[in-house]
């Protein structure tokens, strides 16, 4: 465990001393987000029912900015060559690289979120709901991520392709993140937040396996 | 300890590098890859550091072909490819406890590696402001941070002055002469006793691929 724990510290390490990804990825959220009531109107009933559907969606857009560089940088400097000779199962270096992600990306969000929902007239009530929610669904993304950007390793226009191939499968996500806060549904939305759980607890390993397949590929 | 090749052919895309390459290799054995640009080593070496698959032949280390069990064939063998797998960010001591950690090898006194390739001074400094050589000198330093029985060296010598090589030189000399099996390559004469040369040019590959038609 100690090359998990070195990979993901060191991954931390540069996302704080370089200070641009995880710092960018709340701005964005929080920015872009407080864009809607201008194209949307200043209503609040419009906004407090848009809310979680803005939110969740910024959140999808937000945890994108950062993943096309995922692995793109250790490819190209060698450490990836590095990880592959190492102990650690590749598995396990996109896991670390995907927590990582997660931590500094999609963290932030975690806190960032109940702020944008307010200033949207988000209903204070449903708050909770909505955390929950992002922090079971963000690390799914981040996941997903992580095996758009092993797939797309070494492409050319990285960026535009991870999120062509990324953003599809993460509909599923939004639907229940957004179902399981939304003021106008019915319940009180568990069984959208037992069904982000799943397939949080689904990606968990396949994720990772998948992209570990995908970066073999890419090292040959 | 032995790495032997039997009738290797390797592709990297569609081109075909080479065909019915062999050697083997026992411990004290250097072995210097030579040929023109384009000719495969830096494909051999990464063949034979368990990247990608050949086309044709074996690759066998003790016996047994490397995919076996590549995990344990791994950890016998460093290898420094082109690229030098430094962060700009990072100092020069916490990428070699970060390369020491991942290789899950403990790291109880960087300042002697350092101080072996002459990175003493630059310890505490950031990668960012290293100059190519040394760069080179700093991947070069994973080869005494712990010890491997094989090394594979893909252009080891790139960019280092006349103190550096022989530092490189001395540094496979004392391998050899602990029993260990390098393989390099390069383009610079290196003062190697008893290194065997292999050309990769002496093993064209059997026919070249007809170009598909469109």
């Amino acid at each position: 465990m100690t090359g998990f724990k070195a990979l993901l510290l060191r991954d931390l390490h540069l996302a704080f001393r370089q200070g641009g990804d995880g710092a960018m990825a709340v701005i964005f959220f929080v920015l872009a987000a407080l864009l809607f009531p201008f194209g949307l109107g200043p209503e609040p009933e419009a906004l407090a029912r848009d809310a979680v559907g803005i939110v969740w969606v910024m959140a999808l857009l937000a945890s994108l900015l950062a993943l096309d560089r995922l692995f793109q940088g250790d490819w190209e400097d060698g450490s990836l060559d590095l990880m592959a000779l190492s102990p650690l199962p590749l598995e396990l270096v996109v896991l670390a690289k995907a927590l990582g992600h997660w931590l500094v990306s999609g963290l932030p969000l975690l806190i960032a979120a109940p702020i944008v929902a307010s200033m949207l007239q988000f209903d204070p009530a449903g708050l909770p709901r909505l955390v929950l929610a992002l922090a079971l669904g963000t690390p799914t993304l981040s996941l997903l991520g992580a095996v758009g950007a092993a797939l797309t390793l070494g492409a050319r226009r990285a960026a535009v392709l991870v999120s062509l191939l990324v953003l599809p499968l993460e509909i599923p996500i939004l639907i229940f993140g957004v179902a399981a806060a939304d003021p106008a549904a019915t319940g009180d939305g568990a069984t959208q937040i037992m069904l982000l759980g799943a397939l949080l607890a689904l990606a968990l390993p396949l994720c990772p396996w998948a992209a570990a397949a995908a970066l073999r590929q890419a090292l040959d | 300890m032995r790495l032997t090749a039997e009738g290797l052919a390797a592709t990297r895309g569609e081109r075909p590098l080479f065909d019915g390459l062999g050697f083997a290799l026992g411990p004290g054995d250097t072995l210097v890859l030579t040929g023109p640009n384009g000719s495969g080593k830096s494909s051999l070496l990464r063949l034979i550091a368990g990247f990608g698959r050949q086309t044709a032949g074996a690759l066998r280390w003790d016996g047994k072909p490397l995919a076996d069990d590549l995990e344990a064939y791994r950890r016998q063998l460093h290898y420094v490819g082109h690229q030098e797998a430094l962060k700009p960010a990072l100092s020069v001591v916490e990428t070699l406890r970060f390369w020491a950690d991942l290789a899950d090898r403990p790291l109880h006194d960087p300042a002697g590696p350092l101080a072996a390739m002459g990175l003493g001074h630059k310890a505490a400094t950031a990668c960012r402001f290293l100059s190519s050589g040394q760069r080179r000198r700093l991947a070069l330093t994973r080869l005494i941070l712990w010890d491997a029985p094989l090394w594979l060296l893909d252009e080891p010598t790139v960019g280092l002055d006349d103190e550096a090589l022989g530092l490189i030189a001395g540094l496979i000399e004392r391998h050899r002469a602990g029993g260990g099996i390098t393989v390099l390559s390069t383009h610079q004469p290196l003062p190697l006793a008893g290194a065997r040369q292999l050309s990769l040019s002496d093993f064209p590959p059997a026919r070249p691929v007809v170009a598909a038609e469109w």
